[in-house]
């Protein structure tokens, strides 16, 4: 009898054969890609190091990081800017997404090509256009002129460089928020009202942490390029204000300045890191306790 | 609550087009002014079809968002699956964080690494031709992995096990299941993979800066040189075009789903 119930949980021979294959096939299946990133993403990284620990004639040396100290206040610069802008990115677009969410399927869709379009327009283009807007000749100035008021000098302030951050990154923060929204099942939502919770409480209880996972997502695609950035604040700045990514920038146009802009490179690399382990631990111990 | 909903959608979008709009008005403006339009013209759009440069920059960024972008959404989505059925987690957790880094990473940074990988390459062959498409191509493909990766490997994660073994015992073998349950489950995540990597493929400046030479321009590339320094009306022109022929394809796209969309369901019913 115990014989015939084993025998009888068996797959039938030929299931077993494709499931066998798909199994093979599904561990060749990362292959590729892994030969990829060793080639094109460790490599690379590893010649990082080799120029950051190296001086112009290749002997190790530590003198690019110990130089660094002269561009502590670029760091600290480039940080806060990140930081804030990568905040007013989420306090704008979190909210945006859930609404969105809450529309009609085909408001969705028009919402979802708007929000495109933007993401879709180069980042110099869009930086460009914002420049034009603000700038001292530019028609939000001229506006203002003809209204009797003072212009504003956006162009050219921190106020300027973050607004462009803002800007240039706000869809990248909602696009993920609005796809975990729209995963996001709508009766967990009635469910937590049956329960008793207010909207408040539904909210940070029940739509936040399930929609965390676009939050992650949102801030690392805001952040990354926020302190990166050269482009920005060489425009909105008006050539004022430098960060880290202008002067790593500019350290690569020389040959001979290759190893300061490598260690330059690596430090704010292992800041990012540092900051992204933290976030996604962080985002992991809420997703656990999500069923 | 409804009606305060509808409002801030539309302040947010409405803040975000106004400088698009401001663009496109001003591309038609015959001064050369961006305080003041002064009056309708094509001069600018003429300036720009005169512009070989621009068609080229144009041939090379289409040629090469395809291509980096079809590359990269078979490598990352067979690289999903594969990554994600691993269940050896001391293969699978470096792997991850290796495609991970140029997501985490900084586009300057992905942007100098490879450029001082191929630096050495091209040192170690003794070329100084290396830099071009190829090596655009492969900076392309890499940055766009784990923007594929990471669209692709949650639908994965979502994929009820259940259902797929309920398609077998209502009779499916394995490879039909796959194809019939868990795939249509898995390709709106590939295909925001493979648009995400156009779309970035497109747009990119900042690495491809890095790793190309003067004899192979992308568009940003193209623009960045044209107002490296002064203000070019004719770059006003070319975005115009870009959004306008953006929105069309994405309109398109929309379109083109919600009529399946209906068919589809027309099908069903019959």
């Amino acid at each position: 009898m115990k014989d015939l119930s084993l025998r009888r949980k068996e797959p039938p021979p030929a299931t077993r054969k494709g499931q066998a294959q798909r199994n093979i096939f599904q561990k060749l299946a990362a292959v590729p890609h892994t030969v990829w990133t060793v080639m094109f993403i460790a490599a690379p990284m590893l010649f990082v190091l080799y120029f950051a620990f190296t001086d112009a004639e290749g002997n190790f040396s530590f003198a690019n990081i110990t130089n660094l100290g002269q561009y502590t206040n670029v760091f600290i610069l480039s940080i806060a800017f990140a930081l804030i802008a990568t905040a007013v990115c989420l306090v704008i677009g979190y909210p945006l997404a859930y609404f969105m969410s809450r529309q009609s399927l085909r408001a969705q869709k028009v919402l979802m090509v708007l929000i495109m379009l933007p993401m879709w327009c180069n980042l110099l283009i869009r930086t460009y256009a914002l420049m034009a807007l603000l700038d001292n000749g530019g028609l939000l100035n001229s506006l203002l002129g003809k209204l009797g008021l003072e212009p504003l000098p956006i162009v050219g302030s921190y106020f300027g460089v973050i607004l462009g951050m803002v800007y240039d990154f706000l869809p990248y923060m909602v696009l993920p928020i609005f796809t975990a929204m729209t995963k996001l099942d709508y009766r967990y939502i009635e469910a937590s009202h049956d329960l008793g919770c207010n909207n408040l409480q539904t909210m940070t209880k029940v739509v936040m942490p399930l929609t965390l996972s676009g939050v992650v997502s949102g801030v690392t695609m805001v952040f990354v390029p926020s302190i990166s950035t050269f482009y920005i604040s060489q425009k909105l700045g008006a050539g004022k204000i430098d960060l880290v990514g202008d002067t790593i920038e500019r350290l690569f146009q020389n040959v001979s300045t290759y190893n300061v802009g490598a260690a330059m490179s690596l430090v704010m690399m292992i800041l990012i890191l540092i900051s992204l382990t933290i976030m996604n631990k962080f985002s992991d111990e809420e997703g656990g306790m999500v069923p | 609550m409804k009606f305060l909903s509808k409002c801030y959608i539309g302040l947010i979008f409405f803040l975000l087009y106004i400088p698009i709009a401001v663009l496109i008005v001003f591309s038609f403006n015959e001064s050369g002014s961006l305080a003041e339009f002064s009056g309708f013209s094509f001069m600018w759009y003429k300036e720009l079809f005169h512009d070989e440069e621009a068609f080229s920059a144009l041939r090379n960024s289409l040629v090469l968002a395809v291509s980096s972008a079809a590359i990269a959404t078979v490598l990352g989505t067979f690289g999903a699956l594969g990554l994600h059925r691993m269940k050896r987690r001391y293969i699978k957790k470096p792997i991850m964080t290796l495609t991970n880094i140029p997501m985490m990473n900084p586009d300057i940074v992905t942007g100098v690494s490879m450029m001082l990988l191929f630096v050495a390459v091209a040192t170690f062959l003794g070329t100084r031709e290396l830099f071009g498409f190829g090596t655009l191509l492969i900076a392309h493909v890499t940055f766009n992995l784990p923007y594929v990766i990471l669209s692709v490997m949650p639908r994965f994660q979502q994929l009820d096990k259940s259902l797929s073994e309920a398609a077998q015992d209502l009779g499916c073998t394995p490879s039909e299941a796959f194809f019939k349950v868990e795939l249509p489950e898995i390709v709106p995540g590939i295909v925001s993979g493979l648009m995400m990597s156009f779309t970035l493929s497109l747009d990119d400046f900042v690495i491809s800066h890095f790793v190309s030479s003067p004899n192979f321009q992308t568009l940003p590339l193209y623009v960045y040189n044209q107002t490296a320094h002064n203000v070019k009306f004719s770059m006003y022109a070319l975005s115009a075009l870009i959004v306008a022929v953006i929105l069309v394809i994405l309109l398109v796209v929309n379109f083109a789903g919600s009529a399946a969309d209906r068919k589809g369901k027309k099908g069903g019913r019959v």
